[in-house]
């Protein structure tokens, strides 16, 4: 995978933009605006927003795979150590403090 | 478009999407901008990937400890190693199941699936429903598979919503020390690599 030019490491706290536009948007509806962490960085890749139009993707991206816990995103009813894990690109991320 | 040219249709009634796909096939055919070859060509490409594939990987790992340390490592060079042609693939990831962990993956978003290690993904992994109640409600999904898991085992569900594709890696069933790689693919099915259930326990009848 290609070096990571992005602005997180791993473990570091994040929360997802509450955003919506028209478009190729790759940032599932259920974890926008949730607080999750850095769990994996993948590395960078064109972004698929503008691949989608027909254009070369460029900047690349770089991907992370970001943690939630269940409390977070579903409330409760899952185990108490359950997870869910989504890649999303560094532009949809901000920094939890 | 005239009914007459060259290749049969089916005679049943056909949906509209099957309408809308046997149109535009006609019409690229027509204008030649892909001939019937190719699409019987992609045809055959399609089926020959199957969920044997990554039976294979994951039964080779269970055997040799060294080969396992180089597929979570670099997936696509494992791949590469014994045969199998995954240079379709962008990136691709092993999650391997531990008795404390299980993964499960989906995409919520479509259906993102690693074809050329599962073949085509099975109409389920693509329904709205296994797509919404896979994020929301994990453990409801793996018992209708027939998992039941103590709250003490960890559920990662990976949403595979971007450029990565993921591969589920079961546990090695006990009891099959000393089995053939043959015999162990047998018991890594789709679905354990899809992670919805385990291995099997035995082989099928």
């Amino acid at each position: 995978m290609t070096p990571a030019s992005g602005r997180f490491n791993p473990g570091d706290r994040v929360t997802v933009k509450f955003e919506d536009r028209p478009g190729h948007l790759r940032t599932p509806w259920y974890v926008r605006g949730k607080h999750g962490w850095i769990e994996r960085v993948y590395g960078d890749f064109l972004n698929p927003e503008l691949l989608a139009f027909g254009k070369d993707g460029l900047p690349k991206k770089t991907l992370y795979l970001v943690g939630f816990d269940y409390d977070e995103v579903f409330g409760t009813g899952q185990g108490p150590k359950d997870k869910v894990l989504v890649d999303i690109y560094d532009h949809w991320l901000e920094p939890l403090a | 478009m005239s009914d007459d040219h060259g290749h049969d249709h089916p005679k049943h009634e056909l949906s509209y999407y099957a309408k809308r796909i046997y149109a535009m096939r006609d019409l690229l055919i027509e204008k030649g901008v892909i001939s019937e070859k190719d699409i019987q060509c992609q045809i055959e490409y399609q089926e020959a990937r199957t969920p044997a594939n990554g039976a294979r990987l994951v039964a080779k790992a269970w055997v040799d400890p060294a080969f396992k340390a180089r597929f979570i490592a670099d997936p696509k060079a494992a791949c590469q190693e014994i045969g199998i042609d995954a240079t379709a693939i962008n990136e691709f990831v092993v999650l391997e199941n531990t008795p404390q962990v299980r993964h499960m993956v989906v995409c919520t978003l479509c259906s993102c699936y690693p074809r050329p290690i599962l073949g085509r993904p099975p109409d389920w992994y693509k329904s709205f429903n296994y797509r919404q109640r896979s994020v929301s409600d994990p453990r409801g999904v793996m018992r209708e598979f027939g998992l039941e898991l103590p709250d003490e085992v960890e559920v990662r569900v990976h949403d595979s919503t971007a450029d990565i594709r993921y591969i589920v890696m079961p546990m090695r069933p006990a009891g099959t020390e000393g089995w053939s790689e043959d015999d162990l693919a047998k018991l890594v099915t789709r679905d354990s690599m899809i992670g919805v259930m385990d291995a099997l326990p035995s082989l099928p009848e």
